[in-house]
């Protein structure tokens, strides 16, 4: 245990995400849907310094595991992520993100003129390139910001 | 071809495109051999904007096969008005018909309704989007009158929203091509066709001024710059201007320079050039018929 990770709380049951881009912490919250409202217990550390990333942000949520397309989408906006399943207090899985080949339904497309942010009965969808994802209705490649396109529902 | 539906340029291969356009020059040697090809056939025209030529060239293809058309009408008049999502709109067509040819003002339209029908879909313009039986007879063109051999090609005008442009681009891709594309700073090329052209290492170049590429082209394929890109009339007249062809201007070019144009125009060709041998963009239109023949009998 070192002294940054005690600067966080432990917690019982639940996802320790760690390694986050620094900077990125709200956007993971964001992504997980997570804004304090629904009275789950989250700490978040913020730019606290890291070996592997210099400065890294860490986000632990009490009671909650993650889905494979939430999972999906973190690996976007925070490549280095690791994601730690915790169950009475111990570590029982521990393992990195890895980029996917598309992400459903999490983005929203850019282009005000793409068909999918009309009223149609689809999801978005983005492929995942090497630099940024493309919407795989209208091409719109998003390189930058891709946590300003994320659609909270 | 293998595909079900034609939605962009960026799935056809140089054998589908060669196919199709071997098949083309066949139907327009000898059209009454296949008057009756696809006699029990039936298009389903869904127009969501308005191109009088683009659906006037599908009916006469499918009419010319012996096959028939039915019309989807004006937006204006159907139950899109009253907010009927594409998808649903696409649904009850596809019971109606063998195939449906979709014009829509958003892009990505026609892969959206592709997933929801069984019939075949074909891309008649989504938007700023892709074009593709478009490209096919701007390719048939290009093979009758330069070859694809070394060719050198400039694509002129509104890069940005000229979705004839990008499946032109894309589909060139294929060939032994080096091509040069003129426009505008704020009408270049969108990132995604870039990013493409540059995944397929085509040879491109990038200009804003016509003059530097002009004389080592073989074909010229110029598109129109529509006002309503610019917020004000002084800066469309000010850079429409510069994008403007004549008579005159071609005098510095190959003797044997093709100038193509997907039409309407308005004035980025001057009327002198129709008088040079240059001019090429009505063959150009009346392919489309040869070449859409070709495509539903391929793809039906
Ligand atoms: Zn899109």
């Amino acid at each position: 245990m070192t002294e940054t990770e005690l600067r966080v709380s432990k917690i019982e049951n639940g996802t320790v995400i760690d390694h986050i881009t620094g900077g990125q912490a709200l956007n993971v919250l964001a992504i997980l849907g997570i804004d304090g409202s629904s009275g789950e217990e989250v700490s978040v550390g913020m730019n606290v310094p890291s070996d592997r990333l210099g400065r890294k942000d860490i986000v632990k949520v009490e009671g909650r595991e993650l889905s494979q397309n939430e999972v999906d989408v973190l690996s976007l906006i925070a490549p280095a992520a690791t994601i730690n399943i915790v169950r009475d207090f111990d570590v029982i899985e521990k393992h990195r993100v890895s980029r996917p080949e598309a992400v459903t339904g999490v983005l929203s497309c850019p282009n005000a003129n793409c068909i999918t942010t009309e009223n149609e009965p689809v999801e978005s969808r983005f492929e995942v390139l090497e630099e940024g994802v493309r919407c795989a209705y209208c091409d719109t490649i998003i390189r930058d910001s891709l946590a300003a396109h994320i659609s909270v529902a | 071809m293998r595909h079900d539906h034609l939605i962009s340029a960026k799935q056809l291969s140089r054998d589908d495109i060669e196919a199709v356009l071997d098949r083309a020059a066949e139907i327009a040697d000898d059209p009454g051999a296949v008057a009756d090809a696809r006699e029990d056939t039936l298009l389903g025209l869904c127009f969501f904007e308005p191109s009088t030529r683009t659906k006037m060239s599908f009916d006469t293809a499918m009419k010319r096969l012996g096959g028939d058309t039915v019309d989807m009408g004006s937006v204006e008049s159907s139950s899109v008005k009253k907010g009927e999502s594409l998808a649903d709109t696409v649904r009850v067509i596809e019971g109606y018909t063998d195939a449906v040819v979709l014009r829509h003002p958003s892009e990505g339209a026609a892969k959206l309704a592709s997933e929801f029908v069984d019939v075949p879909v074909i891309n008649a313009g989504d938007g700023a989007g892709q074009h593709p039986t478009q490209t096919l007879l701007d390719l048939h063109t290009i093979r009758e009158n330069a070859g694809f051999e070394d060719l050198t090609i400039g694509i002129m005008g509104d890069l940005k929203y000229g979705r004839t442009v990008h499946s032109l681009a894309h589909a060139l891709t294929n060939f032994d091509v080096s091509q040069h594309f003129i426009s505008p700073e704020s009408l270049r090329l969108p990132r995604s066709v870039r990013f493409d052209l540059h995944e397929s290492g085509a040879q491109v170049r990038e200009h804003t001024e016509i003059e530097e590429v002009l004389e080592t082209l073989d074909v010229l394929y110029v598109t129109r710059i529509q006002r309503e890109r610019f917020p004000d009339e002084n800066e469309y007249r000010q850079v429409a201007g510069q994008y403007r062809i004549d008579a005159e201007m071609l005098e510095a070019a190959k003797d044997d320079l093709t100038v193509m144009h997907p039409l309407p125009r308005v004035d980025e060709i001057a009327p002198d050039v129709d008088d040079t041998d240059h001019a090429t963009y009505f063959e150009q239109a009346h392919n489309g018929v040869p070449v859409r023949m070709a495509l539903l009998d391929e793809i039906l």
